[in-house]
């Protein structure tokens, strides 16, 4: 019996292609609603009209692990000169678990200072938060958070 | 309803400053039921806006991801002294409003 052994040149290609594999799902989800709820997805587009989604931008600064879904504080800040000429026209926080996946949808007034923006959301259960940001140029960015949360906001305690 | 604008006491002309807004509302999601099983119905402040002096700083809609009594803090800038107005209106069409007035220090 004869066992055919895959050869180093073999072997090394193989163990590329899982690579590229385990990385694609996390570069295409910054990127595209595809596999999340459907309420989510029709959001999204009713949102971006099928635009183009940027990376990059916003910063989002999230606990990695909430105790208790039904505050989470939540920091935004969105690399732009909020001038006149150029700024962040309206920001979207999204929440594609929850029932509701529209968090927050605001717009500031360009007045040339960083956009820096806090606030608490509320999430149902572990999930990767999203800020979508439409600049005025009509450009899409979007980036997400993963989050952990042990206690859902959304299970009926009383 | 009570709500609160925090803002820094008194701050200079074209100061970076940080303005926090306070809101005591329940922000019901429409899923939580009362001890007697009824449906407690969906309430949240669906629509708030900052101004200063007649100028929209903040204009919001918010949904049921944001947590209750909604916080949310921002940065801006001020060059004249003068009024900021907080408006919202909730789900059952209550509406409710909130001043306080800025000062900029001179020197």
């Amino acid at each position: 019996m004869k066992t055919v052994l895959p050869s180093r040149r073999e072997l090394i290609q193989n163990a590329l292609a899982l690579l590229s594999l385990c990385a694609a799902p996390f570069r295409a989800r910054a990127q595209s609603a595809e596999g999340q709820s459907e309420e989510f997805q029709k959001l999204f587009l009713s949102l971006t009209k099928g635009a183009k989604i940027k990376e990059g931008k916003i910063q989002i600064t999230i606990p990695r692990l909430a105790d208790n879904g039904h505050s989470v504080p939540l920091k935004i800040s969105i690399d732009s000169p909020m001038s006149q000429q150029e700024h962040v026209k309206t920001l979207v926080i999204l929440s594609p678990r929850n029932p509701r996946p529209l968090v927050a949808k605001m717009n500031f007034f360009p007045m040339n200072t960083k956009l820096n923006m806090a606030t608490r959301v509320r999430l149902n259960g572990s999930q990767s938060l999203w800020v979508l940001a439409q600049m005025s140029d009509l450009s899409w960015y979007s980036q997400s958070a993963e989050v952990e949360v042990t206690e859902s906001a959304c299970l009926d305690a009383s | 309803m009570g709500a609160r604008i925090l803002i820094p006491p008194s701050p200079k002309a074209g100061d970076v400053i940080d303005v926090r807004i306070l809101i005591q509302h329940p922000m019901e999601t429409g899923f939580r039921h009362e001890l007697s099983g009824s449906v407690v119905p969906k309430n949240v402040l669906r629509e708030l806006r900052l101004d200063f002096n007649g100028l929209v700083l903040l204009d919001a809609e918010l949904g049921t991801g944001t947590a209750a009594n909604p916080f949310i803090q921002f940065q801006t800038k001020l060059f004249e002294s003068g009024w900021f107005n907080l408006r919202w209106v909730d789900d059952m069409g209550v509406q409710g409003s909130e001043r306080v007035q800025c000062f900029l220090r001179t020197s």
